[in-house]
């Protein structure tokens, strides 16, 4: 085991895993967090907390990861580049292993453009390929990024995420190559829509050997309405919504369009379970953490493995 | 002006090992002046390649040519003509240089022959020093004319920090402290009154790449090539 | 004075050593010549102040352009003497060519393609 955590163990047993997902609050209220929570435990093998999501303020990511593990979930704590240099990283990494965080996301971030805070200076001291590799030297080398020695490695199991539907299309399995050779261990893909392009994806990766060498949890994230699918597929980058997806949302009544988009994501997640190369699912329900204990029973992820 | 430093040879002989009809492009503005890219420069990296190709039994065909400036579409035309006869390009003008060079010919591999340092003065003849990073947001009139972003290691708007020492930085004794000189400055010239309010954070602008139209112009439709 | 010195050396006259470029030198061992050296007033005393300081300067960067292109840095060499000092001049043209010769011809002279 590189770090005990669940989501490892659940992984390694070769359970089909379930990953959730949760924004920490634009505050101080731990309340929030809990809240939240409530609607996760014991309907998914570990929780993603997001780290200034689209570049907004919000609670750090490792302090809501910490109240999560105090309500007994288990966090899986993102970090991304944009907000701080290698020092800080490093020193969050040590901070947040030794009070129990054993998962963890490493990303690169959205542009402070997107935020609040537009006009904030991006540090991207290194980038996300570059923070998997320090994060795996740090636990199997037990050196810092600079080469000098740690003393109490941290276990971490090490995550990052893949978008299979940005351009170039047929550079995007390169790039998830070159994540497992930084050293990942698990991976979670952008909102998946266009099924037919996702499994072109995992075909190249299943012949390049790399749904081997690391876990796919394919990402979901159910539409709660048309006007979101139209959002995503308009004004999201690197977001691929097929036609199909509006045209069925269209097609039934506005009360009944959270339903259909329940409906399409518990399809995908049966087709997930049967595709080879995919490990488990991510679902990304956006402020919609209540709706997850139901997506989950009708998805026929309960229970969840004890492991 | 902006300057740049020769790379090393061994990092430039990699670059172009496997290329056997090269041009050697350099530029006769800001890398000339501060003699890293400009005509002898160009001229002594061609012999360098073509004794060291030679000794490595890889010899090469080398052109060189120098223009007016690499970050001007007029000047860089005078290569249309040329750069079908080799395989590689290497530039030794500034990043910039080197880029639209690489925009005008598409399918030619621009192998960079200098590293860009910066936007210096020229103290004395081979000797630069940085002044300014290009924020897009100059304080310089509060701060007597020396930048605290450039010339502060912290690039802090309301220092001098604690490690200021007797006039130097903490980072190293020969390096003048840019906040100590700030304050000396205004104190001489009875300005110490623009230091007393706290500067806000900085709305960067050198985040995202820039485009800078002057007033009275416009960008047009298509870009002329 | 009738001193002799080697044959093999070629003289090129230079109004001042400050006048000797780095691209000279350096044109001159590509073109095939064994060794390079420059003759220069004796320091302190350069008519034009800094010209033979210069020239010390730049062949202490062609010695290190010869080291990244791997040929022996040896091959060129600054010396320092006053005009009226004809023994030494040929001292140190003895001195070069020996040095030359111990160190062998310009490897770029069996290559194909040098002048």
């Amino acid at each position: 085991m590189k770090s005990g955590s669940n989501l490892e163990k659940v992984l390694t047993a070769g359970h089909f895993a379930f990953t959730g997902e949760l924004g920490p609050p634009r505050g101080a209220h731990a309340e929030e967090v809990r809240k939240k929570a409530v609607f996760l435990k014991g309907r998914v093998d570990s929780v993603n907390i997001t780290d200034n999501q689209t570049a907004m303020v919000r609670m750090a990511s490792w302090a809501a990861s910490l109240i999560l593990i105090q309500e007994g979930l288990e966090p899986n704590y993102q970090m991304v580049c944009r907000d701080r240099n290698r020092l800080a990283m490093q020193a969050d990494i040590l901070g947040a292993c030794a009070l129990g965080i054993r998962n963890m996301l490493c990303l690169s971030g959205d542009h402070c453009q997107f935020g609040d805070h537009p006009t904030a200076k991006g540090v991207f001291d290194i980038d996300s390929m570059q923070l998997i590799s320090t994060v795996k030297k740090m636990r199997d080398e037990g050196k810092f990024l600079s080469g000098a020695d740690l003393d109490g490695k941290p276990q971490i199991f090490i995550g990052a995420a893949s978008n299979p539907f940005a351009d170039p299309f047929e550079w995007r399995v390169h790039r998830l190559a070159k994540k497992i050779s930084a050293g990942v261990d698990f991976v979670q893909t952008q909102c998946i829509y266009n099924m037919a392009k996702f499994r072109e994806f995992i075909r190249q990766a299943n012949d390049m050997g790399l749904t081997e060498k690391a876990y796919i949890l394919a990402g979901v994230t159910p539409m709660k309405s048309l006007g979101m699918a139209k959002y995503m597929k308009g004004k999201v980058p690197g977001m691929d919504v097929p036609d199909e997806i509006i045209s069925r949302l269209q097609g039934v009544a506005r009360d009944k369009q959270a339903e259909e988009g329940i409906k399409i994501a518990l399809e995908q997640i049966a087709e997930f379970k049967e595709m080879k190369g995919v490990h488990g699912v991510h679902l990304m329900a956006i402020e919609w953490e209540h709706r997850v204990p139901e997506i989950a029973e009708r998805a026929g992820m309960l229970p969840r493995p004890k492991v | 002006m902006i300057v740049a430093k020769r790379k090393p040879f061994d990092e430039i002989m990699q670059l172009v090992k496997g290329h056997k009809k090269v041009l050697v492009v350099g530029c006769g503005t800001c890398v000339a002046v501060c003699l890293a890219g400009g005509e002898k420069e160009v001229a002594v990296l061609a012999t360098e390649l073509d004794m060291g190709r030679k000794l490595a039994n890889n010899p090469v065909e080398l052109g060189s040519i120098t223009l007016e400036r690499q970050c001007d579409r007029e000047y860089l035309a005078q290569l249309d003509g040329m750069v079908k006869d080799y395989d590689a390009l290497i530039s030794m003008a500034c990043g910039v240089g080197i880029q639209f060079l690489a925009e005008r010919f598409p399918d030619k591999p621009v192998f960079p022959a200098v590293d860009t340092c910066g936007l210096a003065v020229n103290q004395d003849v081979g000797w630069y020093e940085e002044r300014c990073r290009s924020c897009g947001r100059c304080v310089l009139g509060l701060t007597g004319g020396i930048c605290p972003v450039t010339m502060c290691a912290k690039g802090l708007y309301n220092g001098p920090c604690g490690g200021t020492n007797k006039g130097s930085c903490e980072i190293n004794a020969d390096q003048p402290c840019a906040w100590f000189n700030i304050y000396e400055r205004l104190k001489a010239q009875g300005r110490l009154d623009c230091l007393l309010k706290v500067q806000p954070p900085q709305e960067w602008k050198d985040t995202t790449p820039r485009t800078l139209i002057q007033p009275g112009y416009t960008k047009p439709e298509k870009a002329k090539t | 004075m009738r001193l002799n010195y080697p044959s093999n050396v070629k003289i090129i006259l230079v109004p001042c050593t400050g006048k000797v470029d780095v691209i000279h030198m350096l044109t001159a061992i590509q073109k095939g010549a064994d060794g390079v050296y420059c003759v220069g007033c004796l320091e302190g005393a350069c008519h034009y102040n800094q010209g033979n300081l210069r020239c010390r300067e730049r062949v202490n960067h062609v010695r290190s352009l010869l080291q990244e292109v791997g040929l022996e840095p040896e091959r060129v060499r600054m010396y320092n003497l006053s005009s009226g000092e004809g023994p030494t001049f040929a001292a140190y043209a003895k001195e070069m060519t020996e040095n030359i010769q111990k160190l062998g011809p310009n490897p770029l002279k069996k290559k194909a393609g040098v002048a």
